[in-house]
């Protein structure tokens, strides 16, 4: 078939696993519990709805950005240049605001559509030429970062002020609780995201390419068009997380959110969506970003840990995942043959469990 | 073996001089003009670029310091090499480095006699120990749980850093230690020793490759992994060894860096270098889609990329920029490699002739390199 060279084959998930492929979703809410009780446990003043809402609004930018990687990830691809273009948009927007005097609702929507063009782009050049989503996007990586320093190798800091209005406005809640405008966006993003992916037909193409990309191909799905614009949504999302960051930090910096294309994918995996795409629930992706928050709440609250320690535990908690995954995320997947780019054997009626190990060992 | 119709498209293209069109259509041949027309374009600039003179015994000169700082990196993108010739991908491996680093001068700082070499070569056994460790994992994830090689190695990318801060107490370990200071930065024979380091390293791994079974083997496990199991190769073995291997070669790198500086950074040694690597490796020709390396190109590449950067000092451009050019060379590489592309372009350039079908070209190219 014509897609041996484009993004390696997945193995069929086969229909029976919806509630398997749900376990890691299990397994990551409950460990957000566990978590939070273990933290209110150890540490005073643990316990209150603030805390909850100081790891949104520390992580609102972040769980913007996963959402965008959420759709790629779900078509068997990978972004890896998310933390770039957020990088770029933090730039970009202090540049225009503060050194070329636009006003933040024109530079707003300016650097959200650079953001949604690149990530077309790079979508464009992954489906016309069939060449890996991994090394395009880390083109699109490279790229992004390098802009960031044309522009300028120093922070640039913001004092525009509609933008450190916004950035000081607090959304009060009932109960004396407070968040920020960015909170109120990213949770906005993520109920779009919700109704996009599982009540639409766009949603549905993203699954299916996900889950197969030939057969979505010969089921007549617009195929290229969908990858397109899964890309295209996550430059979107990268630039919006930019512009949350912005306000977050109110500077532009070309070194802001280095690595933070591994914490989305970190906070995808956790969520419960397969990295070989096909399964996995955007909400997930929520409490994913939620359990990277509550480890670095809970670090801080320890005191004595170093920043370190966030790294080594999100490190740790992808391997649990990544393993919770291969074990239980389709019908034994661990005995099928698919040897590193995951390729399945053909399918025989019966026997295929005890033959397929049979015959590995031959 | 890269069988000679190397050239998906380039068949049918005009017929030249014999000599020339082999020399062209060798696989090192884009590559090394490449190489040969930056290091030029150098000259340019600079008048005594390829000045090599001695001082105090030791060979000065931009050529050599091209060599000096690029053998890291060759390092590094040898033991990718055969890791994406398994169709495999390594994301720890600038991890793997920063961890070398940090446990070779944790070691030779704690030491009581830092300069003798019991301790140095004991802090060498040290870092490559845990580096095979390292590699062990990664290779068991993937061969044996068949774990994405991607999704394997990104757990070590993401943990490792964090694991080489833990060793250095998030502080930079500096060293004072001669006998360490020779790896990276010290000379023999007039030549720096990393790079005689990496040749060696490069040799065997060629010679062993290319000589043995063994390359062909790995190509074959790469290039169709069904295929080779029902011919009897042993995959899994062959996997667990290339990323251990890919992660040997990473800590020898890290040796050299923290030797060169005397000193180790958790978290900024070997920082993206496994991008630098893979980058070096899809310039030398290997392709992505696994089943043929050549460790060649690999070294070539490797070059590139360093003698890239040195001309970008050498411009006064902001060093910074250079991710944009390294940017642009990916994708320039890459759309070459692709084999789309190749026939989207042989398509234009002669509309009559029955110009293959994308998804043609793709199923040749596989059939091409089994």
């Amino acid at each position: 078939m014509s897609t041996t060279l484009s993004s390696p084959t997945r193995p069929l998930q086969p229909f029976s696993v919806r509630h398997a492929a749900r376990l890691p979703l299990m397994v990551t809410a409950t460990l957000l519990i566990a978590m939070f009780l273990i933290g209110s446990l150890l540490y005073e003043g643990f316990f209150s709805g603030q805390v909850l809402l100081n790891v949104l609004i520390d992580n609102g930018f972040l769980l913007v950005v996963a959402i965008g990687m959420t759709f790629v990830i779900l078509t068997g691809g990978i972004d890896l240049s998310v933390g770039s273009m957020v990088a770029l948009s933090t730039m970009l927007t202090a540049w225009l605001v503060e050194q070329n005097g636009a006003p933040l609702a024109l530079a707003a929507p300016l650097v959200l559509l650079v953001g949604a063009a690149s990530g077309a782009l790079m979508g464009w050049v992954i489906h016309t030429f069939e060449i890996q989503p991994f090394i395009v996007t880390l083109a699109g990586m490279f790229l992004a970062r390098g802009l960031c320093y044309t522009i300028s190798t120093d922070s640039i800091s913001l004092t525009d002020p509609t933008t450190t209005r916004i950035a000081q406005t607090r959304v009060l809640l009932p109960g004396g609780l407070f968040i920020s405008p960015a909170v109120v966006i990213a949770v906005i993003v993520l109920a779009l995201a919700f109704v996009v992916l599982h009540h639409t037909r766009f949603g549905r193409t993203v699954y299916a390419i996900g889950g197969n990309e030939a057969s979505a191909r010969l089921m007549g799905l617009p195929v290229g068009r969908t990858k397109v614009a899964v890309y295209a949504v996550s430059g979107l999302c990268s630039a919006l997380g930019g512009l949350l960051l912005t306000f977050y930090m109110l500077s532009g910096y070309a070194l802001h959110a280095v690595g933070m294309e591994l914490d989305a994918i970190a906070a995808v995996v956790i969520g419960g969506t397969l990295l070989t795409g096909g399964s996995g629930f955007v909400l997930g992706t929520a409490l994913g970003v939620t359990v990277l928050g509550l480890i670095q709440t809970i670090i801080s609250f320890q005191g004595t840990l170093s920043s370190w320690w966030t790294r080594i535990v999100i490190g740790g908690l992808l391997f649990v995942f990544i393993l919770l995954q291969r074990l239980f995320g389709g019908s034994r997947p661990a005995l099928r043959r698919v040897l590193g780019s995951g390729r399945t054997r053909p399918r025989r009626p019966g026997g295929e469990g005890v033959g397929a190990l049979a015959e590995r060992d031959c | 073996m890269t069988p000679p119709d190397d050239i998906g498209a380039g068949g049918r293209r005009p017929a030249r001089a014999p000599g020339a069109r082999r020399l062209t259509r060798h696989r090192l041949f884009w590559p090394a003009t490449f190489l040969a027309s930056l290091l030029l374009g150098n000259v340019a600039f600079t008048h005594d670029f390829f000045a090599v003179r001695v001082q105090n015994g030791h060979l000065y000169g931009s050529l050599i310091d091209i060599l000096q700082f690029g053998a890291p990196l060759i390092l590094v993108s040898l033991g990718m090499t055969l890791v994406i010739a398994t169709r495999g991908i390594d994301l720890s491996v600038g991890s793997t480095v920063a961890i070398a680093g940090a446990l070779a001068c944790e070691h030779i700082a704690t030491a009581k006699d830092p300069g003798s070499l019991p301790t140095v070569l004991s802090a060498i056994t040290l870092a490559v120990g845990v580096a095979a460790a390292i590699g062990l994992l990664n290779g068991l994830l993937v061969a044996r749980l068949y774990v994405q090689p991607i999704v394997a190695t990104l757990v070590l990318m993401v943990a490792g850093r964090g694991v080489a801060q833990l060793i250095t107490d998030g502080q930079i370990i500096s060293v004072s230690s001669s006998a360490y200071k020779m790896i990276g930065g010290g000379y023999w024979l007039t030549l720096p020793f990393a790079v005689l380091l990496a040749a060696a390293l490069v040799a065997v791994t060629s010679f062993v490759t290319r000589r043995t079974a063994l390359g062909m083997l790995i190509e074959s496990v790469g290039g169709n992994p069904v295929a080779s199991r029902l011919v009897g190769v042993r995959a899994a073995g062959l996997l667990v060894m290339v990323y251990v291997v890919s992660a040997v070669c990473a800590a020898v790198a890290g040796l050299m860096i923290s030797s060169n500086v005397s000193s180790a950074d958790g978290n900024n040694a070997g920082l993206w270098i496994e991008l630098d690597a893979i980058l070096a490796v899809v310039i030398g020709g290997t392709a992505l889609t696994g089943g043929r390396f050549s460790v060649g190109g690999t070294v070539l590449g490797a070059l590139i990329i360093q003698t890239l950067s040195t001309t970008i000092y050498t411009l006064g451009v902001p060093p910074e920029t250079t991710l944009v050019f390294k940017a642009l060379v990916v994708m320039a590489v890459c759309l070459v490699q692709s084999p789309a592309f190749r026939a989207r372009l042989s398509r234009r350039r002669r509309p009559a002739a029955s110009a293959p079908a994308v998804g043609d070209a793709g199923v040749r190219q596989q059939e091409v390199h089994p």
